[in-house]
């Protein structure tokens, strides 16, 4: 097989990927919740490797079929999307655009590094409620409306909110 | 090797994946929305790591199985999951019961495996590992707060620990499997982890002014396929669509 150059860049495919939205946050693509891990680009072919943020997070399904779809309009003579668990997903990965679209969303984004140690030692941060920006909330659960969040509620403007949860 | 490394991954991933679908039952039944929501995702996180435990043992089998035709088309003696998990839920006190007893446990050794020699299983404790540092800290704060709670709640608590601590004792068993691969760097041993999660034990019911049940006999009997009746009902629950409808897709 000659080797024919690729119809699009690394880049512009990052580009592409950038118009993916997270089905379950549709505010964020998956770029800024960092799924994507690689882009590999040979031949025309192109292999996108995605990380699942939580082992059973049912959107992984449907990223990997977007993906694959609007890669697809594209064209390439193949797109193989893989999905690879190593590293772990980490909040770490998430970009700062990815943070403010989400507080303006309405969902508290993770407040700390993992690298933190006080998430060892079981303390959580405050977390600043994303509409009246107090900070004078409190927790209701570990689990919320998704896996990746938790429930909180603000003791001043008395708003239940989504809290992205560091893992 | 691979043959005890196959069995090594059902055991953990039949766990997960039957502890997941008893979760699933409260789904609906939770006694407070966010208890609802907050089983329903911890089943959801169990189900995601059973599926790439089982999709890693598939690749191992002589006739390689996805993750899929394991879950759906074995019958109850080639599960391999302790009988803590497959337990019925009855009463809310007695599912956090075995979740605190089930995730003590499965946090000690998923931070273990997370410097396995095999690169899969080592990615997979790793991704685990986060999320079951809050099924942890869920079901340890659960306890505290029934058995530092009410009268009420503290009797149903206890009680709900004195019934199922027959069946704490499975989780710290190791055989020829385990030996195995643990002299291989792949795994650990599961009495190995035993002091640790006593020290756990010890000091949540301490805070939660609760009794650790006596030394007593430990049932067995799960990891080598010898299940209670109870497996059985779930299978026919779970595993109904396939059996009706073999090879359909959702």
């Amino acid at each position: 097989m000659v080797n024919k150059e690729s119809i699009l860049t690394e880049s512009e495919v990052w580009d592409i990927l950038r118009e993916v939205e997270d089905p379950e946050i549709p505010v964020l693509s998956v770029v800024d919740m960092g799924v994507i891990r690689e882009v590999v680009l040979s031949d025309n072919r192109v292999k996108v490797s995605i990380t699942p943020t939580y082992s059973g997070c049912p959107a992984m399904k449907t990223i990997e079929e977007d993906i694959r779809e609007i890669l697809n309009e594209q064209s390439f003579d193949a797109v193989e999307v893989v999905t690879v668990l190593a590293p772990a997903w980490t909040t770490d990965w998430m970009s700062e655009e990815g943070k403010e679209k989400l507080r303006v969303y309405g969902i508290a984004p993770p407040e700390y590094s993992t690298a933190d140690k006080a998430k060892l030692m079981g303390i959580e941060k405050t977390v600043t409620c994303p509409r009246c920006k107090s900070k004078n909330t409190e927790m209701v659960s570990q689990f919320g409306s998704t896996a990746c969040k938790a429930l909180w509620k603000c003791k001043d403007c008395l708003e239940p909110f989504d809290y992205f949860k560091c893992i | 090797m691979q043959d005890s490394l196959y069995k090594y991954l059902l055991r953990l991933g039949d766990n997960s994946l039957i502890l997941g679908q008893r979760l699933g039952e409260w789904c609906g039944h939770g006694p407070a929305l966010e208890e609802d929501i907050a089983l329903t995702n911890i089943a959801l996180d169990l189900i995601g790591q059973s599926t790439q435990l089982l999709e890693y043992a598939g690749s191992l089998a002589p006739e390689k199985k996805s993750a899929d035709e394991l879950a759906f088309l074995r019958d109850a003696p080639e599960f391999l999951n302790v009988i803590l998990v497959e337990l019925p839920n009855e009463d809310y006190a007695f599912t956090i019961a075995r979740q605190f007893i089930f995730s003590a446990y499965l946090d000690l050794l998923y931070l273990k495996l997370m410097s396995s020699k095999d690169i899969q299983l080592r990615a997979i404790a790793a991704k685990s590992s986060k999320e079951l540092g809050y099924h942890y800290k869920h079901s340890r704060d659960w306890i505290v707060r029934l058995g530092d709670g009410t009268e009420l709640s503290h009797d149903k608590i206890q009680h709900a620990i004195n019934t199922i601590w027959t069946y704490s004792g499975e989780l710290f068993e190791d055989d020829k499997i385990e030996v195995e691969l643990t002299e291989k760097g792949i795994a650990c041993l599961n009495s190995g982890l035993l002091a640790e999660w006593k020290v756990r034990v010890e000091d949540c019911f301490n805070e939660a002014t609760l009794t650790i049940p006596e030394e007593q006999w430990m049932q067995t009997g799960g990891r080598t396929g010898k299940h209670s009746e109870h497996l059985g009902f779930i299978l026919s629950d779970m595993q109904f669509l396939q059996r009706a409808y073999p090879g359909n897709e959702w």
